[in-house]
């Protein structure tokens, strides 16, 4: 008898999406509550898999296709609450749009149920089914907002692309499968052979759609167009949510079957992380558009994410966890910002519209002004610990390219975040925006704002947590 | 555990500007929010005099030591000062008070966020002179940028935001290196606690290569040439107490690292790359002397001549003798005083007549005579007149240089000349000359709070010029340690 338990909250999660797509078709005008609903389910469902992760060190299940270990927890904790967050502070922007529908909920929650099975994966079966899950559901959100032509074509973009790019990962998948004859990544460790060239070609396809789904360079067309043509709520979701899980995957995929052919997806892993560095620097200097710029800004934010995964040992990983949160509290707070600039049920979301904010609203500004300089990595604020943690392992490594050109690409991305800053503080005013938020937007500005700003008097905590991540034993 | 003084002095500032971040300001509670900046930096001002008169002058370790874990095996809080920090810290506190009573009438916009800025600055400065890790060094230094741009962009001239991105940029490019560096540090030795590193030594084939990247951060913010071209624009643009921050504090980080991080850690690259130095320091000071000659505007003069006197700080440090650093750290202090006083004499004239160009000036001594004559003092100190402190630091420095490279000395020596023509030539179209422009003879003579400012700044200038015995008894035993230290390595070979 397996020990269904663990999977509980899995479980506990589909039920009551199938409950409330039920509630949904026979209580008319049920947006709201269903919308109060799956708040308090995301937080029951962390709470349960909170309880798993004190009891339990590592456990499979069904064959060994399931692990639940403390990378699977942590990860799901953060994903629950980030989705948490998103669906809390998106209800004002949906009304404005007249979009607050009961599927935006439910749809949300799907795509979490998604993230959380492919976290749990320990078989490329299983990790296809959660990407699937996952991947389809956000096709929808994208196309949202339905009256919208440039939403309407970020849906389209967004399923196309991915669609090859799943076709490409689930080719890498079949020709694992034909030279080890598993899809268990445990049985896959143990039947590798180095000089099958074809399984470094099967590594290479599921890297590629990985890559596709983090959107890191040169698979990341796709992102700036979806993040601006997406409503906003739903691209605050796209920038976090969806990267935890394709990091997950990414940690375990590669250190759990893969680990011994470390020389062959090392340098793949480098140059993706160079690139995404780079690129994500350079290309966001011409953005004019808020989202499109944030786009980018996450283009290189996961560059640095994967440069921890590049070094093969256990404090990368470990970096890379810390950087992805770190990196998700910035966002949240960034994004927060931007759900703020509205003025009469207008959302602004160019860079022209933070023209002078500082006179007009200094506490906003100022948030705001914090956050990117976190996101720059400039101390002492949390976004220089996510940077600094990830070089360090770098560097125990002796990649010493890799830090350099990681850090130079730091000075480039943070020309772009100082226009911000300038256009901000140093411009003209413009008119004023409303200021009657929702009390959770203002909440999660704060408190992304605070736990930035004093990060730096309790760095240990953070460590101390994720510091139980051992993959490699 | 003794009371910890030096985390109260780094905290004390960042609580001020708290309490003026709460309080709402209003164009009618700016002298409120004026009096808490005045106030907290003042009682900073006394706490730190107070550290001076607690230190103990005979002893090279470090005192007043703080170590508190903070990262878990990593990283310690340590902080603690020797007789080359103490003197800039008092420099940090005794500048940021003068700084915030300078600010009259030029910051008519968000006074309350200036002074937060300002008060910020002056935790994260003295946070950078008394830290004992490489990485909270480093987060001092780092985190100093933030203000610092807001200050020149949000309060500048017309080109401020071009010169702040300049700033900005230039020194993070710099500094990322110096990250790269601290880490390197750590996985060699598996510590970033300066005192820890003294003992132990870092590997010589590793120096060279370490040394450059400190060095590329150390350059850029001394500035050293080539790399100063942000200093002019950074100094033109910013508003006045910004450029006293900049060119009396702010400067002296480099100055400082050099001589406790370039020399106390890496010994044997100090001796591979002296030349480097030598040459780098020789170009500027007599390449950028030449170039303030040439200027019209005062402040970029006056900025010119900072690069040439850093080139001089630099030159003295790589002497690697007693003289040579105790007079590179007393013309640091001296050109923090001097510096400071001749950007607020432009100040005040510039808050009078809206122009910093020289020309519009010319026979001002008859209309504001009170305010000649102390610019006349700073002019004199910069060129370094003996009875100056300008002087004691110039003449150690060059003393150093003849024992060691004659060449090299002979260069610097011409250095001070040209220093003298420009200055007092500088003095000379401003002060002297005809009265063409009927406009000045609306000028009004220093008020009380200009002429308690620049006295202030006045006095140590008189005072360590002719009697350098404070500063020099308490640098001399930590540098002759420094120095003992430094041979030592080089002899043993780590």
């Amino acid at each position: 008898m397996e020990n269904l338990q663990l999977v509980f909250s899995e479980i506990f999660l589909s039920l009551s999406i199938m409950f409330l797509l039920i509630l949904g078709v026979f209580k008319k005008d049920s947006s709201k509550l269903i919308q109060n609903i799956s708040l308090i389910l995301l937080l029951i469902t962390a709470v349960i898999t909170f309880n798993e992760t004190i009891s339990v060190s590592e456990e499979k299940l069904f064959n060994n296709s399931v692990i639940i270990d403390y990378l699977s927890s942590f990860m799901k904790i953060i994903t629950l609450l980030a989705a948490l967050l998103v669906l809390i502070i998106s209800s004002t922007y949906l009304k404005a749009f007249k979009i607050f529908k009961i599927e935006y909920p439910i749809l949300i929650l799907s795509s979490v149920l998604g993230m959380m099975i492919m976290i749990s994966s320990n078989d490329l079966i299983v990790f296809y089914m959660g990407l699937e899950l996952q991947s389809l559901a956000l096709y929808v959100l994208a196309t949202f907002n339905r009256d919208n032509i440039k939403s309407s074509e970020a849906g389209l973009k967004y399923f196309v692309l991915s669609a090859l790019s799943s076709g490409l990962l689930l080719y890498g998948c079949s020709l694992i499968y034909g030279f080890t004859g598993s899809t268990n990544f445990d049985v896959i460790a143990t039947q590798l052979n180095s000089n099958e060239y074809a399984l470094t070609f099967g590594i290479v396809f599921i890297l590629v759609g990985l890559a596709f789904k983090i959107s890191a360079v040169p698979f990341h067309m796709w992102a700036p167009d979806v993040y601006e043509g997406s409503p906003t709520s739903v691209t605050l979701f796209f920038t976090m949510v969806p990267k935890i899980a394709a990091l997950t995957v990414f940690i375990r995929f590669l250190y759990v079957p893969f680990l011994n052919l470390i020389e062959q997806w090392q340098m793949i892993l480098i140059f993706l992380s160079i690139a995404s560095m780079l690129f994500g620097a350079i290309a966001a200097i011409g953005q004019t558009n808020l989202k499109r710029l944030v786009a980018y800004s996450s283009i290189g934010h996961v560059g640095y994410a994967l440069a921890g995964l590049a070094t093969g040992t256990n404090d990368g990983i470990q970096s890379s966890v810390i950087y992805i949160t770190i990196y998700i509290l910035m966002n949240l707070g960034l994004f927060s910002c931007l759900l703020m600039m509205k003025r009469n049920n207008e959302y602004y979301e160019n860079i022209d519209d933070l023209s002078g904010l500082s006179k007009n609203h200094p506490m906003l500004s100022l948030s705001l002004l914090i956050i990117l300089f976190s996101l720059a990595g400039i101390p002492p604020l949390a976004g220089f610990f996510a940077k600094f943690y990830v070089f360090k392992s770098v560097i125990e490594q002796s990649m010493y390219f890799l830090a350099v050109v990681g850090l130079l690409s730091t000075v480039v991305a943070a020309f772009y975040y100082l226009r911000l800053i300038k256009i901000m503080y140093f411009d003209k005013e413009k008119e004023k925006y409303d200021t009657d938020h929702s009390i959770w937007l203002k909440f999660s500005l704060t408190a992304s704002t605070l736990l930035i700003l004093i990060y730096f008097i309790f760095p240990s905590q953070l460590i101390e947590v994720v510091s139980r991540i051992n993959i490699i034993q | 555990m003794n009371f910890p003084l030096l985390s109260s002095l780094i905290l004390l500032p960042t609580i001020g500007a708290l309490f003026i971040f709460f309080t709402r300001s209003s164009e009618k509670n700016n002298n409120t929010v004026k009096y808490v900046a005045l106030f907290t930096s003042f009682v900073n001002f006394f706490l730190s005099i107070y550290l001076w008169v607690l230190f103990d002058q005979t002893t090279s370790e470090f005192q007043f030591i703080e170590d508190r874990v903070w990262i878990e095996n990593f990283i310690n809080y340590k902080v603690g000062v020797d007789g080359i920090s103490i003197l800039f810290i008092l420099l940090t506190t005794f500048i940021t008070p003068l700084c915030i009573l300078s600010i009259n009438n030029s910051i008519k916009t968000r006074l309350s966020e200036f002074l937060i800025a300002v008060l910020i600055m002056e935790s994260f400065m003295i946070g950078v002179f008394c830290s004992l890790d490489l990485v909270i060094f480093y987060l001092f230094f780092e985190a100093g940028l933030i203000p610092m741009f807001l200050i020149i962009g949000i309060w500048g001239g017309a080109r401020r935001v071009y010169s702040a991105f300049k700033f900005f940029l230039y020194t993070l490019l710099g500094s990322v290196l110096m990250l790269v560096a601290i880490i390197s540090i750590y996985w060699i030795t598996g510590t970033t606690d300066v005192v820890e590193l003294y003992k132990i030594g870092i590997d010589v084939k590793y120096q060279n290569l370490l040394w450059l990247a400190f060095f590329s951060s150390f350059a850029v913010k001394t500035p050293m040439w080539p790399v100063h071209t942000w200093l002019p624009d950074a100094h033109v643009e910013a508003p006045t107490a910004g450029s006293v921050l900049l060119a009396a504090i702010l400067l002296k980080m480099a100055g400082y690292g050099f001589i406790r991080f370039s020399l106390g850690l890496f010994p044997d690259a100090s001796e591979v790359f002296t030349p480097l130095i030598y040459a780098l320091s020789v170009i500027a000071i007599i390449f950028t002397s030449f170039i303030a000659l040439m200027q019209e505007d005062m402040k970029k003069l006056i900025a010119y001549s900072s690069v040439a006197h850093m080139g001089f700080v630099t030159l003295g440090i790589f002497t690697l003798q007693q003289q040579g650093i105790e007079g590179s750290i007393i013309q640091m202090i001296s050109h923090g005083l001097v510096s400071a006083a001749l950007f607020l004499c432009v100040g005040v004239v510039y808050d009078r007549m809206h122009s910093r160009l020289i020309n519009t000036y010319g026979g001002i001594v008859s209309i504001i005579p009170k305010y000649s004559v102390l610019f006349m003092l700073f002019t004199l100190a910069a060129l370094g007149l003996p009875g100056t402190s300008g002087f004691v630091g110039e003449f150690l420095i060059l003393m150093a240089a003849f024992k060691d490279n004659f060449l090299v000395a002979v260069i610097a020596s011409l250095g001070v000349i040209i220093g003298a023509a420009y200055m007092l030539w500088l003095y000379k179209r401003v002060v002297f000359g005809k009265l063409i422009n009927n406009d000045l003879k609306q000028m009004i003579d220093l008020n009380k709070s200009e002429l308690f400012i620049l006295s202030c700044l006045g006095i140590p200038t008189l005072f360590f010029g002719f009697y350098p015995d404070p500063l020099i008894n308490t640098i001399e035993v930590s540098i002759s340690d420094l120095i003992e230290m430094y041979n030592y390595k080089l002899v043993s070979k780590f």
